[in-house]
């Protein structure tokens, strides 16, 4: 390990707080997002025990609807969001392209603090009444009926969403201006491509919900009428200008675990990735597609049919490019030489859950059983296998992927293949039933449903338990790596991506010399630096600083 | 990171450092419409919905306030692309001398908002706290500030939009909460840009601006040129509703 | 009631074939592709499985063909899949001409149901099978939506409008129906039944009344009471058109264009009588916002619509012109 690097370089807390190195602000994402992470999973926990039975004995009526609001409310806009860019694409975009931090460091580590600031209304909300509207915040109930508190978190959220539009601005600048010299366009990892992409979407569509939080959070302080019907509003106006950043904003959830997988297929395969632009030019289309499809979230408002004619169509498009990725991946490991580390595992795990919850998108995407299963659990299952069974093994699988390299250390291999497997199998036991549940008519946001649903709400509570587990052995293990875990080396897989070329952590300014790209990205061919046996070259070993 | 003279560690060149400065105020902006695009829509649905009450609330604007506030913020915007060629050609007392007109005709500005604001706060023309468009014709005593002549025509104007929408109070105060939502939001953007003018104003007191490296001027300029655009469509969107006649 | 491990709800209306035939096309299709992936993925991690520590793969850019072919027979099967849920879907959207209507109102956290004859229901939805149903939602405070899984129909029911739906239940028995669009403390327990009858039982239902006003007498009370009756004359000679067969008739307006006298124009001419002015009369009306609920509107429309059946005057009905004509 090397003597000097970014996370000794200096010391004390101011260090940390006023830091301006983007190796640093990842880390104080992580600590953020996973205490989101931890509360959003509290509230699940809640929800899935007292769905145990059907008359909901363990929670009041309105103390349930605060338990699934706020679990929506702090999962997607204090995790999800945040949680693949601000974590790994801070710490890895100035590295993958051969920069020496961001463009507008000071930026972001104003970033953190928006997000901190935004927190922190939050919390304020979830403990002084809660909030239960749905996070949705549909109109009037939010904005006249509500007796939580909305305020707090419509002004939480509000402030958060900045923290998203900073960081978005920050990495499409420095993709622009800051690559190194010979780093292409069409050499960047997918990584990057996948970021830049998501970029776009959060500097697009974060503005419009800050205004619509505004104009409802005005609404139901100073009690205007833009979306209340008692006073010439219209709810299904706050609809369209929810739903114009909401739907966008689950690429912005999925995109970045998109480019995660992209990095570790290539590299546990050895092999190029198949039809790398194909899937760059995948994550543009669906980028810009992601904002013509909104209203297939209001079908059955009452609008007119041609509009919902146009949605659906939309919506079917803006699938292909998403399939097109996934069948990228799988040809990838066709004359690839794989090999199953853990964070393989969590890409293989990825592949099958974001096949079953992009598939199921066309369910609802489909007009004529959009009109049975709009806002039944079939809705939850999907949009979970893609969350959690997608960004998060997405988010998961990077961590493991890149610890040696954020902290020099090596995670437990079989205890990291053992917690994946108790995810995979404790997600699938958790959402499978949901669609069932949601097909046969059981609607969301329910705190008690008719007794023949049971069965599958116990089977769901049972899979829940289950992946609780999966997730607080990670939490423990990697925290327990960063310190005591084998000393991993610069390149302990090998992978090709320039991240790698720097010591394990690396020093503060990232590169000693401004590295000089000459290869495509994943390019295991034209490596000899790897030490690999390519057919046809010799093997040159190029040791550096190995432990 | 630490500073290089004027060279930020993270970059090769100034040029490098100049061209991401740039490119991200632009994106920047590309934002801040997404922000206003928002809540122009809002308004454009309620407008097209409730015609006569957005007519009517336009009308108790005073476009003469408006008109000049208009004419103000262009003057601003031009002493600014002054202060930018200024610092671009070396003419380092030109660059003060413009940023603080500029900032002047911003102050103006905001004395001419603080005379229509307080003006609706007496008009009873703020949502939410007994707002009532008929206040005026109806207490003429209460509201001195409007002539005679300006009160026959605006009582005439009330009886033909009350006959056309029975909820004219209504949806006269959603005109207002657009009104004050877009003019505040839009202040509020100007009181920021005031106070990046007179950050700048401080670094080109102290010649810091050259033609080699005056990025904070040219970005800052972006910003402010942004903000007046911004005021270009409130303005005919607000004020000019039913002004053909 | 159901075998313990359930997949499909009841098909108990016209829909619910129409929508599960949807649904399976989609699942299969779904489902071959899910397969194929997934054999092909565990296919591949076998066959090329690492078998020395420093071995790599082999080096394939990709294949441009393969890709057109990926992207076009899924966009083909995507096509297909968008058509015939619309086909499903708009025909759920058009309701057919002879319906039988009932109006529905949501409030937090009930329903409350009117049939034809004014006999009211709470939570409660009485039909006949193999009829054609529409029912007319209304909500009193927030956004509900009516939901009837057998039935495979749902509905938002949004505050400051009229929402519309349609069926035709084809089986008799009962079904479960919810709210299905989250509506604060009590979303959950804001359900009902659907009691689906044989005709002569509903008959005999519907006429067992005790002490329901009809809401049709109930609007033509208030017709006059509210002095509708001084302008709106039958006989066309009034200040105002004669609402004899006005229901379900083409209107002619004073800018030329025509307009349905459907529920939702009855109801705007009601509250907001400048909005639309028929051809030939003048803009005089006065508003009745604030000075009636959404219950008196629904029995106003229920006795404007029994005037369908009254001798329509030569002159005064601002019906448009032949070939349009009624309904």
């Amino acid at each position: 390990m090397p003597e000097k690097h970014y996370l000794n370089a200096t010391y004390g807390i101011r260090s940390w707080l006023l830091t301006t190195d983007h190796k640093r602000i990842a880390l104080l994402y992580l600590a953020s997002v996973t205490f989101f992470f931890f509360i959003g999973g509290f509230f699940a926990m809640m929800i899935r025990l007292h769905l145990l039975s059907p008359n909901g004995y363990l929670l009041s009526a309105d103390t349930y609807n605060r338990m699934f609001t706020m679990h929506g409310v702090a999962m997607i806009f204090f995790f999800l969001i945040p949680s693949i860019p601000a974590v790994l694409g801070n710490f890895l975009i100035p590295l993958m392209i051969g920069a020496k931090d961001l463009a507008f460091p000071k930026i972001n580590l104003l970033s953190w603090y928006i997000y901190v600031v935004g927190g922190a209304f939050t919390l304020y909300s979830m403990v002084t009444g809660g909030l239960d509207t749905g996070w949705t915040f549909y109109t009037p109930l939010s904005t006249v009926y509500s007796n939580s508190a909305v305020a707090p978190a419509v002004i939480g959220v509000f402030i958060t969403g900045f923290s998203s539009i900073l960081t978005g601005l920050n990495f499409l600048v420095t993709v622009h201006t800051m690559r190194a010299p010979g780093m292409t366009w069409f050499r960047l990892p997918l990584f990057v491509w996948a970021h830049y992409a998501t970029s776009v979407v959060m500097i697009l569509g974060t503005p419009v919900i800050a205004i619509t939080l505004a104009l409802a959070g005005m609404e139901r302080i100073f009690g205007l009428g833009f979306f209340n019907p008692a006073m010439g509003g219209d709810p299904i106006l706050f609809q369209h200008l929810f739903w114009f950043y909401s739907h966008p904003a689950v690429y912005i959830m999925i995109l970045p675990a998109m480019g995660v997988i992209s990095e570790l297929i290539p590299t546990f395969a050895r092999k190029k990735l198949f039809g790398y632009h194909f899937v760059a030019a995948a994550s543009l289309a669906i980028a810009v597609i992601g904002f013509l499809v909104w209203t297939h979230h209001m079908f059955l408002t009452g609008q007119s049919t041609y509009s919902a004619l146009a949605f659906s169509f939309l919506t079917f498009l803006v699938a292909i490019p998403s399939a097109v990725k996934t069948f990228n991946w799988t040809a990838t490991l066709f004359g690839g030489s794989i090999s199953f580390d853990t964070p393989m595992l969590y890409a293989f795990g990825f592949l099958g859950l974001f096949l079953i919850g992009g598939l199921t998108g066309l369910f609802l995407g489909c007009l004529g059983i959009d009109m049975h299963v709009h806002d039944t659990y079939f809705v939850v299952a999907h949009f979970h296998y893609i969350m959690v069974g997608g960004a998060v093994m997405g988010y998961l699988g990077g961590l493991h992927f890149w610890w040696p390299k954020i902290t020099g250390r090596m995670y437990p291999e079989w205890l990291a293949r053992i917690a994946a497997f108790i995810l995979f199998v404790g997600f699938n036991l958790t959402f499978f039933p949901q669609f069932v549940l949601g097909y046969l008519g059981m609607p969301r946001r329910y705190h008690v449903y008719p007794p023949e649903f049971q069965v599958y709400n116990v089977m769901s509570t049972a899979g829940a338990s289950i992946l609780a587990i999966g997730y607080l052995l990670p939490m423990i293990y990697l925290t327990w790596a960063a310190f005591y875990g084998k000393v991993a080396g610069d390149n302990p897989w090998p992978a090709t991506g320039l991240e790698w070329k720097t010591p394990s952590p690396p020093p503060t300014e990232n590169f000693e010399v401004t590295p000089v790209v000459t290869w495509d990205a994943y390019d295991f061919h034209n490596r000899p630096d790897l030490g690999l046996d390519v057919p046809g070259h010799s093997a040159v070993v190029q040791t550096h600083g190995n432990g | 990171m630490h500073r290089t003279g004027a060279l930020y560690g993270q970059f090769k060149t100034l040029e490098q450092q100049k061209d991401t400065a740039s490119l991200g105020m632009w994106i920047f902006l590309v934002t801040e419409v997404m922000f206003f695009g928002g809540i122009m829509l809002a308004y454009t649905v309620n407008r097209h919905t409730y015609f006569p009450a957005f007519a009517m609330g336009s009308n108790t604007l005073s476009i003469q306030l408006g008109g000049f506030n208009t004419v103000v913020l262009l003057a601003s915007s031009f002493t600014m692309a002054m202060a930018v060629w200024s610092a671009q050609t070396g003419k380092k007392q030109l660059i003060s001398i413009f940023l603080t007109l500029t900032i002047l005709l911003g102050f103006v500005f905001f004395g001419v908002k603080y005379i229509e604001y307080s003006q609706k706060f007496h008009h009873h023309l703020v949502p939410g706290r007994n707002f009532d468009i008929t206040f005026c014709v109806n207490n003429p005593d209460k509201c001195e500030d409007i002539s005679a002549k300006e009160m026959d025509v605006e009582r005439e104007e009330i009886a033909k939009a009350l006959a056309a929408d029975p909820n004219l109070n209504a949806h006269a105060q959603l005109y207002y909460s657009a009104y004050f939502g877009m003019t505040g939001l839009h202040a509020l953007h100007m009181v920021i840009g005031a106070g990046l003018l007179m950050w700048l104003l401080r670094g080109s007191l102290a010649g810091r601006f050259t033609p080699e490296w005056n990025t904070p001027v040219d970005i800052v300029g972006l910003y402010w040129h942004f903000v007046d655009i911004v005021w270009i469509y409130l303005f005919p969107l607000l004020y000019l509703i039913d002004r053909y006649k | 009631m159901q075998s313990p491990l359930p997949f499909f709800p009841e098909e108990a209306s016209n829909f619910a074939g129409k929508v599960d035939a949807v649904f399976s096309f989609v699942l299969f299709t779904c489902l071959f592709f899910a397969v194929l992936v997934t054999l092909l993925t565990i296919y591949a991690a076998f066959k090329y499985r690492r078998n020395k520590p420093d071995e790599v793969g082999s080096q394939v850019e990709g294949n441009t063909l393969l890709e057109i072919g990926w992207t076009a027979i899924p966009l083909i099967l995507a096509l297909g899949m968008f058509a015939w849920g619309a086909v499903v879907y708009v025909n759920y959207r058009t309701a057919p001409k002879d319906t039988l209507d009932i109006y529905v109102i949501g409030k937090q956290w009930m329903w409350k149901l009117q049939q034809p004859n004014g006999k009211k229901e709470i939570n409660e939805l009485h039909i006949p099978v193999n009829r054609d149903i529409k029912l007319i939602l209304g909500s009193e405070d927030v956004i509900h939506n009516f939901f009837v899984p057998a039935f495979r129909v749902k509905m938002d029911v949004v505050p400051g409008r009229y929402n519309t739906m349609w069926f035709r239940a084809t089986k008799i028995g009962k079904y479960h129906f919810f709210c299905s669009q989250y509506c604060g403390t009590n979303h959950a327990a804001m359900g009902g039944w659907v009691t689906v009858m044989d005709p002569a039982d509903y008959a005999a239902w519907l006429s067992d009344e005790t002490g329901d006003i009809n809401p049709v007498s109930a609007g033509e009370k208030l017709f006059s009471q509210l002095a509708c009756v001084t302008c709106h004359i039958a006989n066309g000679t009034g200040r105002a058109p004669s609402l004899n067969g006005v229901y379900g008739a083409k209107v002619l307006l004073a800018d030329g264009s025509t307009v349905t006298a459907d529920d939702a124009y009855i109801r705007e001419s009601i509250l907001q009588p400048k909005a639309k002015i028929v051809a030939g009369y003048q803009p005089v009306m006065p508003t009745f916002q604030g000075l009636v609920s959404e219950e008196q509107i629904l029995s106003l429309t229920a006795y404007i619509k029994s005037l369908q059946s009254q001798p329509v005057p030569a002159k005064g009905a601002g019906i448009a012109p032949a070939p349009a004509g009624k309904k």
